[in-house]
């Protein structure tokens, strides 16, 4: 007996006509070059990789415990993630996938930045108000900057010349000369600062104030704060808004800011400040990386667990992607 | 207010450490901590509380504080005076101020400190009541010289009630101690349910009849009395017990003759900090804590680490050691303290209340944190807890 065409049936079609169109006009233009997107899970202790043509993800790599920051080396060999409750820095193989070896970061690293040769890592230690550097090649310390209560975000200047480091307990950005390693200035912003980003030119440094709700963009060559860039989303109490990941597009414009339980990310005219629009991602997004392209933009939704896929031009969100528990960071290969 | 902040170093010409150097004195800011410890024995030799309860946790600040001003040139300093049973408070703030101290951090029962507001008044004297949850010090006998950092009765009880309402656990069976600030704790127990439309079925009291805290094999007489006492109660959802004296709270979980859990005093329990407490940060604080003392950190120590680091964020913002500009700034819309509760603690204007989430924790782990989603505010939802702004019998003078 032929199945008769129920009215559940006919809208489940639709739905799918629907979901497909929806799909076709969303998908980017030209789904171009293939990188990878590694994402580290704080709670399930693993690394998703995402294949940013296909938009899925394609293997979980098993790690330390809490994974958190991550980066790759420049020459694309390794993953280098912050393992916080190993109180290492542990590298893994790009191909094999396997952790290979680690790193003397200090206890409880959080975030590092790397200076543009890929030789030297500067790793912000939370629990010892420190700021460690690390030879990567020979693994070994090079040596450590007393910084204030809780470190955290971590920004080098395109000359690799300044390293900027946020502490949380102390509200500061701490400006370190990286030949002398000695604080040059120290730069009060609102509670709680979580993330330094310098732009390409060097001229300014971003810094965003979880508790305070506001990104502090700082002049970088007198050492002020220049603007105060705060957030009004209506209908969101004042409280959820906590700006974390920043993310300033090449070309100087356009800025990206995540504002964690706000569940949105913030898109500023670089150039005038002025917020352009919201964008609604998952649940408290953190941190956020371009491909090299800089189409598309990947942020972390930590409550969510799942990385919302931004097209950059277009300024949409065009796919969620399931990843482990409690994504934290992410990072992309440069080919 | 967020300006560049030079280093002696790069004034100094790039010469010496990060740290100022001392050729220009540093901004002196003393703390001065007033307490009168209370004897206190608990039912549970888990929390029997520690000497240094509370000032613990101002020493942790005044660390973190002296950290942020090594870039600034401020120099934090904690000055403790321990009153007998039987000494004066209010001699004792005029002896803080005669050393020049203006800021005090005080664990004084709520007469105590009303004594010592009285005093300081005329001295400039600025306190921070880290100790005291009574509602009245924030109501009817509040002062304009008095900051809160303890939560009230009445913030614990509706953060409590807030997740209850969530749980629909609607039906309460309320038990009290025979102490006043057990009543003080129904009282606030009893407006909650009010406001977060739960019913209390019955309420009991349960005497202080004297006798130890612990005894030898006092568990098998415990595990007999319990469930008589608790026996024959109209249908409920959740036993709420009133016990701030340590008489009984604590031996109801398990042992109630209907199974039902426990919140108030015990089970689940509405609280300003937990050891088990890490989220958003926290985990940071206690490691620093621990490190320190070689003991977990409680309430007391949280609310007076918030009064000093609010000391030590106004200092660092207003570049000031002076009492009045610290108030200013602090009672100023500008003013936001960063304590692991994953949101900004401000300070209620109309009665000097700092605003915190509360922590719903039953000694193992934090079960939940209140506000609960979906109680709004037109203001902030941490104005759900406590008594807000129209209900307010202060008249801050």
């Amino acid at each position: 007996m032929p199945a008769p065409v129920t009215p559940v049936g006919t809208m489940r079609m639709r739905l799918v006509a629907a979901v497909l169109a929806v799909g076709l006009l969303l998908a980017p233009a030209a789904p171009a070059h293939a990188y990878l997107a590694y994402v580290s899970n704080e709670k399930g202790n693993t690394i998703t990789v995402i294949d940013t043509a296909k938009l899925e993800a394609v293997k979980t790599i098993k790690v330390g415990q809490r994974p958190r920051g991550i980066g790759l080396t420049k020459d694309g060999k390794y993953i280098l993630v912050c393992v916080g409750d190993d109180d290492t820095i542990e590298m893994v193989d790009t191909v094999s996938h396997e952790v290979v070896g680690t790193l003397p970061s200090g206890p409880d690293p959080e975030q590092f930045t790397q200076d543009a040769d890929g030789r030297i890592l500067y790793v912000a230690n939370e629990d010892n108000n420190m700021v460690t550097i690390i030879d990567i090649e020979r693994r070994v310390p090079l040596g450590e900057v007393q910084v204030g209560v809780e470190p955290e975000g971590m920004g080098l200047s395109p000359d690799g010349k300044v390293l900027v480091n946020t502490s949380e307990t102390t509200n500061m950005a701490h400006f370190i000369d990286t030949a002398t390693r000695q604080i040059v200035a120290n730069v009060l912003v609102d509670a709680r600062p979580r993330f330094a980003q310098f732009k390409r030119d060097g001229s300014e440094v971003w810094v965003s104030s979880e508790i305070g709700g506001t990104v502090s963009v700082i002049d970088a060559a007198k050492f002020q704060v220049k603007k105060r860039i705060g957030f009004d989303i209506p209908g969101m109490r004042k409280e959820a808004i906590q700006p974390v990941g920043i993310a300033i597009t090449a070309d100087e414009k356009t800025a990206f800011v995540a504002l964690g339980p706000a569940n949105r990310v913030a898109v500023i005219d670089a150039a005038t400040y002025d917020v352009k629009k919201y964008l609604l991602v998952g649940q408290r997004v953190w941190q956020m990386a371009f491909t090299p392209d800089e189409k598309l933009l990947f942020v972390t939704n930590g409550v969510s667990n799942d990385v919302s896929v931004i097209d950059v031009g277009a300024l949409r969100v065009i796919k969620s992607i399931q990843v482990g528990e409690l994504p934290w960071g992410v990072t992309i290969s440069r080919q | 207010m967020a300006g560049a902040i030079l280093s002696a170093a790069l004034l100094a010409g790039l010469s010496g450490a990060p740290a100022a150097e001392p050729e220009q004195r540093p901004l002196e800011i003393r703390i001065g901590y007033l307490r009168q410890p209370q004897p206190k024995i608990t039912l549970s030799l888990l929390q029997m509380p520690a000497e240094n309860d509370g000032v613990a946790g101002a020493q942790v600040a005044i660390d973190d504080n002296n950290t942020t001003g090594r870039f600034l040139n401020q120099r934090f300093s904690l000055e403790e005076v321990k009153l007998g049973e039987h000494d004066d408070p209010a001699a004792a703030a005029a002896a803080l101020a005669d050393r020049g101290v203006s800021l005090v951090v005080a664990d004084l029962p709520a007469d105590a400190l009303l004594k010592a507001a009285e005093a300081g008044r005329p001295r400039g004297l600025l306190f921070f009541n880290a100790g005291a949850l009574d509602d009245r010090l924030r109501e009817e006998d509040c002062r304009a010289n008095v900051v809160h950092t303890a939560p009230t009765r009445s913030m614990l009880a509706d953060a409590l009630a807030q997740y209850l309402a969530w749980k629909q656990w609607r039906r309460w069976l309320l038990v009290v101690g025979s102490h006043p600030a057990d009543r003080l704790y129904a009282d606030a127990l009893r407006r909650a349910a009010r406001r977060f439309g739960a019913k209390i079925v019955q309420e009991r009291v349960f005497e202080d009849t004297g006798g130890a805290r612990r005894s030898d094999s006092g568990v098998v007489q415990v595990q007999r009395q319990i469930p008589v006492f608790t026996q024959e109660a109209p249908a409920y959802d959740v036993l709420l017990a009133a016990d701030e004296s340590e008489v009984f709270a604590g031996y109801l979980p398990y042992r109630t003759w209907d199974p039902r859990p426990v919140a108030g005093s015990a089970g689940l329990v509405p609280t300003s900090w937990d050891a088990s407490h890490g989220q958003w940060g926290a985990y940071q604080m206690q490691n620093r804590f621990v490190a320190r003392f070689a003991r977990r950190m409680t309430a007391l120590d949280m609310q007076a680490w918030s009064a000093v680091r609010m000391i030590g964020e106004a200092a660092s913002r207003t570049r000031s050691a002076d009492a009045k500009d610290l108030f200013t700034f602090i009672k100023g819309p500008e003013f936001a303290l960063a304590a692991f509760k994953g949101q900004k603690l401000t300070v209620r204007d109309w009665n000097l209340q700092l605003r915190q989430p509360i922590l719903l924790a039953d000694g193992r782990m934090v079960v939940s944190v209140s506000p609960q989603e979906a109680f709004l505010h037109q203001v902030s939802e941490l104005d759900t807890l406590g008594v807000d702004r129209p209900e307010s019998k202060c008249r801050l003078q």
